[in-house]
């Protein structure tokens, strides 16, 4: 597993890591400790086109439901299937087994919108 | 769960031919019934009355109601029901009527129904009522449906958006996801309420419904509600509103006065029907005079004749359950509208908010409260501070409030108050009842401060301790197999 630096965020709490044409998409360490246990996450079909910041699914905890966006556009090409029997992966590994969805981003630009490690970590200890 | 309780499932107790059998057995149910729908096997238990007794007697040593203590679970609206208005609604002439009665046969009945709607439309300020859903949430779909027909019907088929502040409450989403519209999350300004501007922002043509509860989930009142409501009618949008924080103002605001076109009244919570075990609940809808033909069916009407249940309403979204929904509520909210009357059921409110603040106040004393200010019926308490000095959670004084014999408060809801308590006394709870429950939790939080860790197993006196709620969620078992 790659480093937390070399990830890009959201505001609203999700990270990406582009690898050439694959993205990795998750949620951050920050948002699943304030979720609390995690227990479903409903992703978005694998071809499904999705649009920066669109809402793409939900993530379900012992305290709430909460949308789940994504960080940039693309194609999803891979969901994490493992969640479904282990959705607990999320608070384990945010940044490693518990990744969400890879997709193939349709406009590389995007990733200018984002937040560094740096300026994300200011927003999540606010 | 239940065998943790010390009671065997009723499925694994009992023998076979225990079961007391005072009449003899009729005719075989193959001369009544084809034998596609007959089965040889039916693996019921096999237990003595007694045994059944025991088993449900048991249970109810332990479970906690109202019977028992103080239930202060915001927003549900906990209250003592008298049981004058169970004895009612248990009379004979009430529980042993048919529901396929002729209505000149049931002009009683039809006159309950009658008189509850037009008393509710003119406590709440709306046209007309149907008592035809079950519940909140039924009715909520009930009036989404209502709004889809509505704009339909004017050929404004692109509103497919509903409003819905974080404040509101968290059936309001669902109902509007269920109905096939997009809902549209508006967070509440710093002041806990909605703002004109943000309305004003977010509502156009694509707005169908904005969906709002007043006073809101943080108990407070926004005051800026006609505004709110002409922004949203400006648009070409329906106003709903939520009635489950009804009693903070029966008597001193109406929602048709407000601007709403649609409302749904809760009878189970703001009058008087017993609702901690789930159900049954009763959840009539109200309308104002745009919206009367859409309203479910039947409705009662009254003509020279006396009183009928029409069904032929053109418009109308059609029935929305079986018969003439739970009649039984229909009579207990009845009998508690009138031996309150208007007067007494100012007094409801009034007493209900009273004791909301009373407590309030108490509680601001050692727990943060997000909103200081006067609140309406209930408010939020935040065990944030508590959670980043000590490491205790909302839900570790929930769980010890249980070790005090009291219900838990509603917690982490709503969800823009971190770590949340809501907490609703009602209007039922003496002054003694508030002071022992401040007190209890005033012990609670001290604790969490000296000796956090030991909060971490509460509750430890109850019948059952501390749960895996997590492991509840992830790995629910919701059905005996044989």
């Amino acid at each position: 597993m790659s480093s937390v630096q070399d990830l890009l965020f959201s505001k609203d709490h999700e990270w990406v890591r582009v690898d050439g044409d694959s993205a990795t998409i998750g949620i951050t360490d920050y948002a699943q400790n304030a979720l609390g246990d995690i227990v479903y996450v409903e992703l978005p079909k694998v071809g499904a086109t999705i649009a920066q910041f669109a809402n793409i699914g939900v993530i379900e905890s012992v305290k709430a439901v909460s949308d789940l966006f994504t960080p940039i556009s693309g194609e999803v090409v891979e969901v994490n299937g493992a969640l479904e029997s282990d959705p607990a992966a999320v608070n384990r590994e945010p940044y490693g087994a518990g990744w969400l969805l890879k997709i193939r981003p349709s406009t590389p630009d995007e990733t200018k919108s984002l937040l560094s490690p740096a300026e994300y970590e200011k927003i999540a200890t606010e | 769960m239940l065998e943790a309780a010390g009671v065997p499932l009723i499925f694994e107790s009992g023998q076979e031919g225990r079961a007391n059998r005072y009449f003899e057995r009729g005719k075989p149910l193959e001369n009544f019934l084809p034998p596609r729908v007959l089965r040889d096997e039916l693996p019921l238990p096999d237990n003595s009355e007694l045994d059944v007794v025991r088993h449900f007697t048991q249970l109810s040593q332990r479970t906690f109601g109202i019977d028992l203590g103080f239930y202060p679970l915001g927003s549900c609206t906990m209250k003592y029901n008298p049981r004058v208005n169970d004895a009612v609604a248990t009379r004979r002439e009430f529980a042993d009527l048919h529901p396929y009665t002729p209505d000149d046969l049931a002009q009683g009945a039809l006159a309950v129904m009658y008189e509850l709607e037009r008393s509710l439309s003119s406590l709440f300020g709306m046209t007309a009522f149907s008592l035809n859903p079950s519940a909140g949430a039924h009715a909520e779909l009930g009036a989404l449906l209502i709004a889809k027909k509505y704009f339909k019907e004017r050929g404004e088929t692109r509103r497919d958006k509903v409003i819905v502040p974080d404040t509101a409450h968290g059936t309001n989403p669902a109902s509007a996801a269920m109905c096939g519209f997009k809902v549209i999350s508006m967070p509440s300004n710093a002041r806990g309420r909605v703002s004109v501007e943000e309305i004003r922002k977010v509502a156009g043509d694509d707005t169908a419904v904005c969906m709002m509860t007043n006073p809101n989930t943080l108990g407070l009142f926004e005051e800026e509600i006609a505004a709110i409501t002409a922004a949203v009618h400006e648009a070409g949008g329906l106003m709903y509103y939520d009635g489950a924080n009804a009693n903070a103002i029966m008597g001193y605001a109406r929602p048709g006065d407000m601007g709403f076109d649609l409302m749904h009244l809760n009878t189970h919570k703001t009058f008087t029907i017993p609702h901690g075990g789930g159900g049954a609940g009763h959840g009539p809808l109200g309308v104002a005079a745009h919206l009367v033909d859409y309203l479910p069916t039947p409705v009662v009407v009254r003509d020279e004749s006396g009183f009928r249940l029409e069904f032929d309403r053109p418009k109308s979204i059609g029935p929305m359950r079986s018969f003439w929904s739970n009649f039984a509520h229909a009579v207990r909210a009845l009998a508690y509208l009138y031996a309150n009357g208007s007067e007494g059921l100012k007094r409801v409110s009034q007493l209900a908010v009273l004791n909301a603040n009373y407590l309030r106040v108490k509680i601001a004393a050692f727990l943060e409260t997000p909103y200081p200010e006067v609140c309406r019926h209930e408010f939020v308490a935040s065990a944030q501070r508590l959670k980043k000095e000590n490491g205790v959670r909302a839900l570790d004084l929930a769980k010890a409030l249980l070790d005090y014999g009291y219900m838990a408060p509603t917690m982490y809801f709503p969800l823009l108050v971190p770590e949340c308590l809501m907490i609703e006394p009602t209007e039922t709870e003496s002054k003694e009842t508030l002071d022992g429950f401040a007190q209890a939790l005033e012990t609670i939080v001290d604790r969490a401060r000296k000796d956090p860790a030991a909060l971490f197993d509460a509750p430890t006196t109850t019948v059952v301790g501390r749960v895996d709620e997590t492991r509840a969620a992830r790995q629910p078992d919701l059905r005996w197999r044989p």
